[in-house]
């Protein structure tokens, strides 16, 4: 059980660096990812714990979720890239088209 | 997975930084079946690694394979307090989680009596239902959202063939650029790829040759560097057969 959660924590933590560290935006992106993966693992455990379903409800939703994001996001990422011919997110720091 | 996941922190191209996720994602799946949760270790395969990895790498293939993280610092000092800010996160956060006393593991057998699906079918149809439905609200929502903001008009109008050929033979009159294909890239004994130049008669490169795609990406074999095999080549072979 511990051990699970300390991996999750270690995931969520490198998540986390990732998203402060890295410039592109979609390794950016792929970052959060990691992040909610970690949750999702964290949740799982929990609901083994607690001997009942709901952690593993509050991850499928956490899934569908993720997914919708990152259909949102990669557009946002494409249709930025389209106008400045890069996905590094020091040039996006000016919000005009 | 670990190592993987760090490997999302320093891989200098993006795509590796891709591959790295894909490998924890399919260990975390590994991890929900070891844990009581068949029914996630197969979402998490199909939806994660199948779709959301997927449309990760046809982006990196959209935006570009060959960008990757440039090491320049906008702010400065960002990258060593962003890495020491982290890692006081995530040592103060194992410890704590060290300190709590979690109790004894339930476990999921008597969740998963009916099977693994059953249960959470009977979680997320009954008091779940609400936020279900909103999900599907979510989801279509973001694909309306996606094929909007993908979605780019046609600045100019349509040209036609007809056109291009009208185009061609006035640029042959004015300029007499021939109007036919351009000459096919070298082929040669050695190296017949797209990115190395035909030679025209007298021996130098012939610039229409190569594609503009080729060039503008700096991939063109350069006019210097001769594929075609030399003299000293040949004399370089026989020396080194050993």
């Amino acid at each position: 059980m511990t051990e699970y959660l300390t991996l999750s924590l270690i995931l969520f933590t490198i998540g986390a660096v990732g998203v402060l560290v890295r410039r592109n935006a979609i390794v950016v992106f792929m970052c959060i990812e990691l992040m909610l993966n970690a949750t999702n693992l964290a949740f799982v455990s929990f609901a083994r714990q607690n001997g009942n379903l709901d952690g593993q409800v509050a991850a499928f939703f956490v899934m569908v979720v993720a997914a919708a994001e990152v259909v949102v996001g990669l557009a946002i990422i494409v249709s930025i890239y389209r106008t400045r011919r890069s996905a590094s997110v020091d040039d996006a720091n000016l919000l005009r088209g | 997975m670990v190592v993987a996941a760090l490997g999302l922190l320093f891989a200098r191209k993006a795509v590796h930084a891709a591959l790295c996720l894909a490998v924890v994602m399919i260990s975390l799946a590994v991890l929900y079946a070891a844990q009581g949760a068949p029914f996630l270790f197969a979402v998490q395969i199909i939806v994660y690694t199948g779709a959301i990895m997927m449309l990760f790498l046809f982006v990196l293939m959209l935006v570009g394979i060959d960008a990757s993280d440039s090491l320049k610092e906008t702010i400065k000092g960002q990258r060593l307090a962003a890495t020491v800010v982290g890692l006081l996160f995530g040592v103060t956060a194992v410890l704590a989680l060290g300190q709590t006393v979690t109790g004894t593991v339930v476990g999921l057998r008597e969740a998963n009596q009916h099977g693994n699906p059953y249960g959470l079918a009977e979680l997320l149809f009954g008091p779940y239902v609400l936020a279900f439905e909103f999900t599907s609200a979510l989801l279509i929502t973001a694909a309306l959202g996606a094929m909007v903001l993908a979605h780019r008009e046609r600045l100019g109008r349509r040209i036609t063939q007809a056109e291009t050929a009208e185009r061609r033979m006035r640029e042959y009159a004015e300029t007499g650029r021939h109007p036919g294909n351009p000459p096919t890239p070298g082929v040669y004994a050695r190296h017949n790829a797209v990115d190395t130049p035909a030679l025209l008669p007298d021996g130098t490169p012939a610039e229409d040759s190569v594609s503009d795609t080729v060039r503008s990406r700096g991939q063109e074999v350069p006019p210097g560097a001769s594929p075609l095999p030399t003299a000293g080549d040949a004399r370089r072979e026989e020396d080194g057969d050993d």
